[in-house]
């Protein structure tokens, strides 16, 4: 849903300082329709109170200066695993309820010191572990374009919100895909950077070695804008790597369709792709092929391991992570009477839900004495193969094309009886960040039940520019859609239960 | 086995140490919160060494430095590459859930230690030194069915030194710990203070026959003072042979020692071991050291204790003994030293008189202070600026060595400067020969009968007669000139 100021971050920009509108307006503008549309989306988990004062503040100021940057103003919600001084992060955890974060994500002071106002926190799978949102513990968000069906997760609550107009930008986390399929199921642009690109100080983890942070917008230069804000070393994050962010702009500007060499993994198209998403596949394809793009074979044979040795290192990198909700220093804590034992054992099983207990369980046992060169060694072995494999197809090819998901958006409940369903979600997504690269989803039109449909798009380390490039000219061939959301009052969707 | 193998009730013991050590950066580990002892509880704490939420580590690389210069001090092999990892376990007084330290692939490999004990010289094999982080300290005194923790020692900067299963008694253990302690704190490593429990002993000991394979071993945490290492490993040495002879098996298993009986008592089997699930830490990429910062270290190591000694006794002929008990203690040997420079800066003092009384003023007196009454002794007004114009006062007769102790000592009781304390009790010696020969005369005249005695041969009451005039003058004469004059009056005696 567009809003009635502006197209985009551009537009935005020069409506703001032509003062075509205030930023207390705009910025009173999302807070209202977020407030109106939680019952019928449940996008967000907490509104912050202070950004009608930082939009009257920053009003104030551009009467007397000229705006730092064109993310001045730019009203933005962020993903509640990710923090900001004074407000709650609760990572949709009953173990994190009312939790006040004691600083801020680099990521966000970033946009925050360029001027970017915080509307909200938006909802998440617990710990974003979940591929549809239904796993928060203050109830799922439901997807704009059909609320009885998953916005997609774990960052369902960010993709929501700017499909559904609550917000022009917002930021999720993708460890296995938690931006990217989220974006295709709400028909926004999602993007996964490379690995160290954006510091991770402020990121609640979940899984270390392939968590990153990235945006979610309707066009490709708001993403582009966002992540240039983001990136760059950071000494809080000893895992960031020193890298121009100027780089993405240039290859953005300077990225031509002709002559790209767009590899095609066909051997992953086969069992258990949706019929439509195939189609729209295959209409992006012969789009780029006439505007000159060539298409290279691509073999991703050990791709298929993805998921498993996914489900390996996450869970055992997520175990060890959230050892430390332990109920001794803050958050949630169920003492009783009983011994230091019962109160770990009762706080976590009380404040931890189903699918969190169910990874801590499988980490713990990857990560075990005996079982640790089966599981844990052995995927490490893979993924490093999966990365060798992208690096020899990226020698071939400048781009990857795969679907986003194997499936359009599905219906609240269809999935959570059946975690390894649930898990092939994230099929075409869970090796970018395997391989540490860099990886989005834009939207390629509906699928037969008007269901939006998003292609993802995969590139070597650094190539973030490219692929927004890319992006850019399949929304260009395709105007993105956007949803008609009304205020409405919907029923409840079935799934967890909700926040009251 | 050597010959000089000491074996306990016809058994040998087999010891390995694990030490931890407490580093001397400036701030934690991985978080800019100082590292420092003593401070309120939970006052040196931060969202990361709390483990809140969405923090993350950042390795100090002062502490890195400083593993370096241990290592490179025993002669370890440095790893260009090294992981930390994390090893989980849950207990209030570690944040994350999880320590991290480093496992598979420590920072430094190899080395050696000399220990030298009355069965003789040996070298001890440093397994490996690896760098790790603290954990707080939970606090259970005084507060009835609660107990609060203190995370103000959480991610102190550790180095966990490792010895090989070499040391074969209590006393090589105790030296092989005192050694390393001196190199930690001759290098600034650490402070190697054991009350403050910036030096942790863990010990692992076995026995056997000699010639048999290894025994069982037993590990015994807790241990925290060089006493207590001794007192623990004779218990557990007896209380192994018992079960030896008696025809048990030793288990596998940690025991706790209990300072007030003297004891060791089983903590947990191996059968209760914890499983720690190691893994790389995925927030800290893999330390690279690079050459150019070990070749720093390298150049700006300090002396090490093993060479002072030898340089004090083959440049100052000190006797071995009495160079290790100076270099033994970093601050005293830093006294000693600058002591002499003193000395050597002026002729009447140059000299192996002057640096003998030098050296017997500070093993005898300063000593002994510095053992009561810590390090302040070694400076202020009695620091070698102040003590030594005393030796010099010694050298030129001015004043007996036995005075000059009892200057020092009243100086560090009073906290006044020991020339001070000359001139306000005058006590500068008789040399003077016309009132030595009256105070000579005088003792002579009260005790005719052993002037007597003397000349008919019985030379020892010399020192007699020199006694009497040393009391007389209240320890001021001038003890040699006495002996003079002496000598002298009294003739030699007949034989």
């Amino acid at each position: 849903m567009k809003n009635p100021f502006f197209g985009s971050l551009a537009d935005f920009a020069r409506g703001r300082d032509e003062g075509r509108f205030s930023l207390e307006e705009v910025t009173a503008y999302f807070l209202d329709r977020t407030r109106a549309l939680s019952g019928e989306i449940n996008a967000c988990l907490s509104v912050n109170d202070n950004a009608i004062n930082r939009a009257r503040q920053l009003d104030n100021r551009l009467r007397r200066e000229k705006a730092p940057s064109a993310l001045t103003g730019y009203p933005l919600m962020v993903k509640d695993n990710l923090e900001v001084r004074d407000m709650t992060t609760t990572c949709a955890s009953r173990i994190l309820e009312g939790y006040r974060s004691l600083r801020t994500a680099t990521s966000v002071s970033r946009l925050l010191s360029l001027g970017a106002i915080i509307l909200a926190k938006t909802n998440l799978d617990e710990f974003a572990m979940g591929s549809s949102t239904e796993n928060s513990a203050f109830g799922p968000t439901r997807n704009p374009w059909d609320p009885t069906r998953v916005p997609g997760g774990s960052s369902g609550g960010s993709a929501a919100a700017v499909a559904a107009g609550l917000a022009p930008l917002s930021l999720g986390s993708d460890t296995g895909g938690s931006i990217r399929q989220p974006a295709a199921f709400c028909g926004v642009i999602g993007v996964k950077p490379t690995y160290g690109r954006i510091s991770r100080s402020g990121l609640v983890a979940f899984a270390s070695s392939l968590d990153q942070i990235g945006p979610f917008a309707v066009e490709a230069e708001d993403a582009l804008e966002a992540i240039v804000a983001m990136a760059g070393a950071d000494p809080l994050d000893m895992t960031t790597v020193a890298r121009d962010p100027e780089e993405m702009r240039r290859d953005f500007s300077q990225t031509t369709l002709s002559g790209l060499r767009l590899g095609i993994p066909s051997a992953l198209f086969g069992d258990g792709l949706d019929g439509s998403i195939r189609e729209r596949l295959l209409e992006v394809r012969k789009a780029l092929s006439s505007d000159g793009v060539r298409e290279e074979e691509v073999d991703l044979a050990h791709a298929a391991m993805g998921i498993n040795v996914y489900y390996v290192l996450a869970t055992s990198e997520a175990a060890s992570n959230l050892c430390r909700f332990d109920g001794v220093r803050y958050g949630f804590r169920n003492s009783g009477t009983g011994s230091l034992r019962e109160m770990y054992e009762e706080t976590r099983d009380k404040g931890f839900g189903l699918e969190v207990k169910r990874r801590i369980l499988l980490g713990t046992f990857a990560l075990s004495a005996g079982y640790q060169e089966a599981f844990y060694r052995k995927a490490r072995k893979v993924q490093a193969l999966i990365r060798q494999e992208f690096l020899t197809a990226f020698s071939r090819c400048d781009v990857i094309l795969t679907p986003t998901s194997p499936t359009p958006p599905f219906a609240f409940g269809e999935k959570t009886g059946d975690p390894l369903s649930m898990y092939l979600s994230d099929i075409y997504t869970i090796t970018a960040n395997l391989a540490g690269l860099p990886a989005l989803s834009v939207p390629a039109g509906t699928d037969k039940n008007g269901l939006p449909v998003g292609v993802h798009l995969i590139g070597p380390p650094w190539s973030e520019g490219r692929l927004l490039a890319l992006a850019r000219e399949i929304s260009r061939q395709r105007p993105a859609e956007m949803p008609r959301v009304h205020a409405m009052h919907g029923n409840a969707p079935a799934g967890a239960g909700g926040r009251k | 086995m050597s010959e000089g193998t000491p074996l306990f009730r016809g058994y040998e013991v087999v010891v390995g140490l694990e030490v931890h050590t407490q580093l001397l950066t400036k701030t934690k580990m991985f978080c800019r919160c100082e590292n420092r002892f003593g401070a309120s509880p939970n006052t040196l704490v931060c969202p990361v060494c709390l483990a809140h939420p969405g923090s993350l580590p950042v390795l100090n690389p002062q502490a890195v430095r400083l593993g370096l210069r241990a290592g490179l001090a025993a002669g370890c092999t440095v790893n260009p590459v090294s992981v930390f990892e994390r090893k989980h376990y849950f207990y209030p007084d570690l944040p994350k859930g999880y320590q991290i330290s480093q496992y598979a692939h420590p920072l430094l490999s190899g080395g050696t230690l000399r220990v030298r004990t009355s069965a003789g010289d040996r070298t001890i094999r440093i397994h490996r030194m690896h760098l790790e982080e603290d954990a707080g300290k939970n606090l259970h005194a005084g507060i009835p069915d609660k107990s609060h923790v203190d995370l103000n020692r959480a991610g102190v900067p550790l180095l966990e030194i490792v010895s090989e299963p070499d040391i074969r008694s209590p006393d090589e253990a105790v030296d092989y710990l005192k050694r390393l302690r001196q190199l930690l704190r001759a290098t600034r490593v650490s402070d190697g203070n054991m009350e403050e429990g910036s030096f942790r002993c863990d010990i692992n000991l076995s026995v056997r026959r000699p010639g048999a394979p290894f025994g069982t071993r037993v590990e015994i945490k807790n241990v925290n003072s060089f006493r207590f290492v001794h007192k623990a490993m004779l218990h557990e040495i007896d209380r192994q042979i018992d079960a030896v002879e008696a025809g048990e098996t030793i288990r596998q298993e940690t025991r706790l020692f209990d300072p007030s009986s003297g004891t060791t008592k089983p903590m947990r089997s191996k059968e209760e071991a914890l499983d720690y699930r190691y893994f790389p830490d995925p927030d800290l990429p893999p330390l690279r050291v690079e050459e150019t910062m070990v070749e720093e270290e390298r150049r700006a190591m300090p002396e090490l204790p093993e060479h002072r000694v030898t340089r004090l006794v083959e440049t100052l002929s000190l006797p071995l003994a009495d160079a290790e008990t100076i270099v033994g203690e970093e601050a005293l040997a830093a006294y000693f030293e600058e002591g002499v420079s003193l000395l050597e800066a002026t002729p009447a003092t140059r000299g192996d008189k002057g640096r003998e009384r030098w050296l017997s003023l500070v093993l005898s007196e300063v000593l002994r202070e510095f053992n009561r009454r810590g390090e302040g002794v070694l400076s202020g007004v009695t620091a070698p600026s102040a003590v030594v114009p005393l030796v010099g006062k010694v050298c030129s007769g001015d004043l007996s060595f036995s005075q000059a102790k009892e200057v020092y000592q009243k100086a560090v009781e009073e906290g006044v400067d020991p020339l001070a304390i000359v001139s306000r009790s005058n006590l500068a010696q008789i040399s003077g020969e016309g009132e030595l020969l009256s105070l000579v005369e005088a003792v002579l005249a009260e005790n005719p009968s052993e002037v007597d005695a003397y000349r008919k041969g019985k030379d020892r009451l010399f020192a007699f007669f020199v006694g009497g005039v040393m009391k007389k003058s209240r320890g001021k004469a001038n003890p040699e000139k006495v002996g003079e004059i002496l000598r002298a009056k009294l003739g030699s005696p007949s034989s």
